[in-house]
């Protein structure tokens, strides 16, 4: 290595593997991760993947940070380059002074290599042949066997790693065995041939606490779980399947029935989009609790049903993991593109409820509570994740609940209202807040049943064509959303460390690195208030932020500016006063994306980021 | 068609059923549909059928797409809950309904445009899956609300009312219901309720997919010279395979039949069918042999009816689902919610 000095950073940076799909490395890259947690050091970890199911690159990131910070960083500390494919780019994408580990089994030209990284080699297929007979088990012991010199290269504890092996194979012995045992020939080939350790290391620390590590589609599955839905109709499509294949698995765990071993939910795999949300609707009409995972596309295809179950005010409840539209565009990328599809979905005149969840831990909360939500409100209600937080194991808080929550299952009139005579009109605000009263189908022999229809209805459910009766409709159904802005999850304030003009919204999977930049920012003595939007309609206190700031800048993962043109067409917004910040390349947004356009922006304006204080310092 | 509302006194010995209701309990509203329209005639034999079965009214919830046909469950039935869907998706509506609570009777009511065109796939699936459902289909072969456009049940070479020629292949919903696995498959004419109430009967105590396409004529827009979903036509083309009568478990059998001409179905609700064979040596219960008849004989010209397949050993979705015996939607939160502890016990293994 020559003129560049190598890096040296202990719990805080960024290595990359880059492997073939299909060749198992994900399992043995995730213990990694793990590996690095269980010495008390935060991570975030990234799959970077093909739309394909063998043979095609695909990479993982782990960014190791002591400081916690969880978002993306961008760079490369160092490389584990185990695909010929990619070989050329993977190389060129490591930072100057950083680190490759490679199979070295093979001898590659010196054109091959750069003169300004720390080049590691370590013979994997070699050591493999040696060891093992079947092929399969030399793939997939060759990637625990990288795993394991890179415990030496970092200077990481063997017995964390091996730990959690033994975790995982618990009642295993042999699986338990084999594993260690290749985990151990490339950490003791690493340590005798390579300079072990290099600049990049790993330290116990105690910066994890009780966070857990688990990916947001599975956190959305168990929020179903306890939000109490019964009913799943779904079509498979990346980015969201796994959120059925999570509330399978954690019904089969949590909802089998002990006595006699029977289902007590209903998880039907429809023909199309259309139809999975068509059954949604027939559940959630007829009393469960009922839910849908889609992606945009299928968003897309469900917009009829959605018009109708907006204005048959049936609750529902989809979590719609975002990614790279259209159909045949980036199903394997991350983005925050379908904020205006899900807002205004449909003909005619709709508004729906957004949840926007940050991370695993708020797609359980979120998730959950978006099942009180559309029964409250009595309309669909969309949980807006996206592949970023969906996809990939995220440190987080644990999950909680308290015992004595009941659910809320809205203004249901009852058997006993109903003999008792009072009145039920099934469109009728009695209350005052939008809000009608519904029965459902076999509460009473004589009274309460009704037919449902889209708006040709009056209060009572009458069949009209009135144009008073359409007015009544529309003028109380305003005033449910209006209700529904009092009920959802509030934003979340990050003050900077002194008084500023200049404020910054965001929402969903920015959090993390939205956090990052203020402190980016702050360093270079540029000061934002952060607010994190947790939900449409926006709360009265969206708004005041924006009035309390002289330029707020809208941080978002898509092209149009999405969640921007929410806030002009709900709050009235002067688009001047909103300045975008929009990333929409497929990855993760990046602190660093984030401090340069604000800082840039704030010295294009030509004014000093010190400004005269506005508020007071909050003590 | 009625134009005069219902008298709303009623006669003191009009007939009641085993749960003192009078078929006046199982009206709906006034139809809108066209003076003659055939839906109305099904209309008033599902009203007859759920009348003598002694169905709960509010024990049933009826669903429907979009078009004439679909807007009849307004017409009958007026203690049952209605959901008039999206048109063509009845069939998945309903089939979340059924999963929400396997206790109630599933009435789907659609017309052939929306079953046949832009509902076809979701009609197949329905049918797959084995929702427990009584699927009517009201075929008139012809877009009513939109003025006389040809359906996908439409024959080829019938002629609309303004002497347009259809050249398409019709689509036979009985022959496909057949192959993609429903266990009730009958078809039956909106002029002989003689022959319907009995079949819609059958299919409410079925216990599976029960599907029933019933040529009901389009007054209106189909029922000139050159249609085939005339009353004449029908009339004059009608080949019946079969009569069907059904009887409750707890009735006293009293009709008799001569030897050899009845066969006897028993259904797993403990209902009976008696299908009375008419003429031709038909057997509802070979499947195979219920598509080749219908194949042959509408090369023939002719319209088959009747019970044209039974599988009495049927299990419906609940059953493929495993779904407890309690309905989803009664499940308290009890049953619904681990609770902390589990979550505990999560969050550990996630460390």
């Amino acid at each position: 290595m020559t003129r560049v000095q190598a890096i040296q950073n202990c719990n805080d940076f960024v290595i990359k593997f880059a492997n073939v799909n299909g060749s198992g490395s994900s399992s043995a890259n995730e213990l990694f991760a793990r590996a690095v947690i269980r010495m008390g050091v935060p991570v975030a970890p990234r799959n970077i993947f093909p739309s394909n199911i063998q043979g095609l690159p695909t990479w993982y990131e782990v960014r190791v940070s002591e400081a916690g910070w969880l978002g993306a960083r961008g760079g490369c500390d160092m490389m584990v380059a185990m695909n010929p494919q990619t070989w050329d780019r993977d190389v060129a994408a490591i930072d100057p002074g950083g680190y490759l580990l490679y199979d070295s089994t093979k001898p590659l030209p010196q054109s091959k290599f750069r003169d300004d990284i720390t080049v590691l080699g370590v013979p994997l297929t070699d050591i493999c042949n040696r060891e093992y007979e079947d092929p399969r088990q030399r793939q997939l012991f060759k990637n625990i066997m990288y795993v394991g010199a890179l415990l030496a290269l970092l200077d990481m504890e063997f017995a964390a790693a091996e730990k959690l092996i033994v975790d995982r194979y618990r009642g295993k012995d042999q699986l338990i065995k084999a594993n260690v045992n290749a985990l151990r020939l490339g950490y003791d080939h690493a340590k005798a041939n390579l300079p072990c350790p290099i600049g990049l290391r790993v330290k116990r620390a105690d910066a994890v606490g009780d966070r857990i590590l688990i990916d947001g589609n599975s956190a959305c599955g168990l929020g179903a779980v306890y939000g109490g839905a019964t009913v799943a109709g779904w079509y498979p499509i990346t980015p969201s399947t796994s959120v059925i294949e999570a509330f399978s698995s954690y019904c089969r765990k949590y909802r089998t029935d002990p006595d006699n071993g029977r289902a007590r939910y209903a998880i039907v795999q429809a023909e199309d989009e259309l139809a999975s949300i068509g059954m949604v609707l027939g559940a959630a009409w007829n009393g469960a609790r009922a839910f849908t995972a889609t992606s945009g596309p299928g968003i897309s295809l469900m917009q009829e049903f959605f018009g109708l179950a907006y204005f048959a005010e049936v609750p529902a409840v989809i979590f719609d993991v975002q990614r790279g539209s259209p159909s045949t565009g980036m199903p394997t990328r991350t983005q925050q593109s379908d904020l205006i599809s899900c807002a205004y979905a449909s003909h005619g005149d709709t508004r729906h409820v957004l949840l926007f969840p940050e991370d695993p831990h708020e797609c359980f909360t979120l998730g959950a509570q978006a099942f009180d939500l559309a029964d409250r409100l009595q309309t669909p209600v969309f949980v807006l994740s996206d592949l970023d937080i969906g996809m990939n194991e995220r440190l987080c808080a644990p999950f909680d609940w308290d015992d004595s929550r009941r659910y809320d299952r809205g203004k249901l009139m009852t058997y006993d209202e109903l003999e008792a005579g009072k009145t039920f009109g099934r469109y009728l605000d009695v209350d005052g807040d939008g809000i009608p009263y519904r029965t459902i189908p076999g509460t009473h022999p004589t009274r309460g049943a009704y037919f449902t229809r889209g708006t040709t209805r009056n209060a009572y459910a009458k069949y009209s064509e009135l144009g008073a009766d359409y007015v009544y409709n529309m003028e109380r159904l305003r005033r449910k959303f209006d209700t529904a802005k009092t009920l959802v999850p509030a934003p979340v304030l990050r003050n900077a460390a002194q008084p500023t003009r200049y404020g910054a919204i965001h929402f969903g999977s920015t959090g993390p690195a939205m956090a990052e930049a203020s402190v980016l920012l702050e360093a270079d003595d540029v000061h934002v208030d952060t607010l994190r939007v947790r939900a449409f309609p926006f709360s009265d206190e969206v708004m005041r932020f924006i009035a309390e700031h002289e330029c707020v800048f809208v941080v978002e993962q898509n092209e149009s500016g999405q969640l921007r043109s929410l806030l002009i067409n709900e709050g009235e917004i002067d688009p001047k006063k909103l300045v975008r910040v929009l990333h929409y390349d497929g990855s993760p947004i990046t602190a660093r994306f984030i401090a340069g356009k604000i800082a840039n922006a704030l010295s294009d304006r030509k004014v000093s980021p010190i400004t005269t204080p506005l508020r007071k310092v909050a003590p | 068609m009625t134009y005069l509302a219902k008298p709303k006194l009623l006669s003191a010995d009009a007939p009641r059923n085993a749960l003192g209701y009078t078929r006046r309990d199982y009206e709906g509203a006034i139809s809108t549909l066209c003076a003659g329209c055939g839906h109305d005639s099904i209309s008033a034999a599902v009203v007859q059928a759920c009348f003598d079965l002694d169905i709960e009214p509010h024990k049933v919830a009826k669903l429907s797409g979009i078009g004439c046909s679909s807007k009849t469950p307004d017409y009958f039935l007026g203690n049952s809950h209605g959901f008039n869907s999206v048109h063509g998706r009845m069939p998945s509506v309903l089939t979340g309904a059924a999963l929400a609570n396997r206790n109630l009777t599933y009435l789907g009511v659609s017309g052939d445009g929306d079953s046949a065109s832009i509902g076809i796939g979701q009609f197949a699936h329905a049918m797959r899956r084995g929702v427990n459902m009584t699927y009517i289909v009201e075929n008139n072969g012809v877009y009513g609300l939109t003025k006389g456009q040809f359906s996908a049940t439409a024959d080829k070479g019938s002629k609309s009312k303004k002497g347009v020629i259809n050249s398409d292949s019709p689509i036979d919903l009985a022959a496909l219901a057949l192959q993609l696995g429903a266990t009730y498959v009958a078809r039956s004419f909106s002029g002989d309720k003689e022959q319907l109430i009995p079949l819609i009967k059958g299919a409410l105590c079925h216990g599976g997919p029960a599907f029933i396409d019933v040529i009901s004529p389009c007054v209106t827009f189909n029922n000139h010279s050159g249609s085939t979903k005339s009353y004449d036509y029908v009339r004059e083309h009608n080949a019946a395979v079969n009569r069907v009568d059904v009887i409750l478990p707890k009735a006293q059998i009293e009709t008799s039949y001569p030897p050899g001409s009845l066969r006897r179905v028993v259904q797993h609700d403990g209902s009976i069918l008696h299908l009375r064979k008419l003429g031709v040596d038909y057997d509802p219960s070979d499947r195979i042999g219920a598509i080749n008849h219908l194949q042959e004989r509408q090369a023939l010209g002719e319209i088959v009816t009747g019970l044209l397949y039974v599988n009495s050993s049927v299990q419906d979705m609940h059953a493929h689902l495993n779904t407890v015996e309690k309905p989803l939607n009664q499940l308290g939160d009890a049953y619904l919610c681990p609770g902390s502890k589990a979550l505990d016990a999560l969050n550990a293994l996630l460390r």
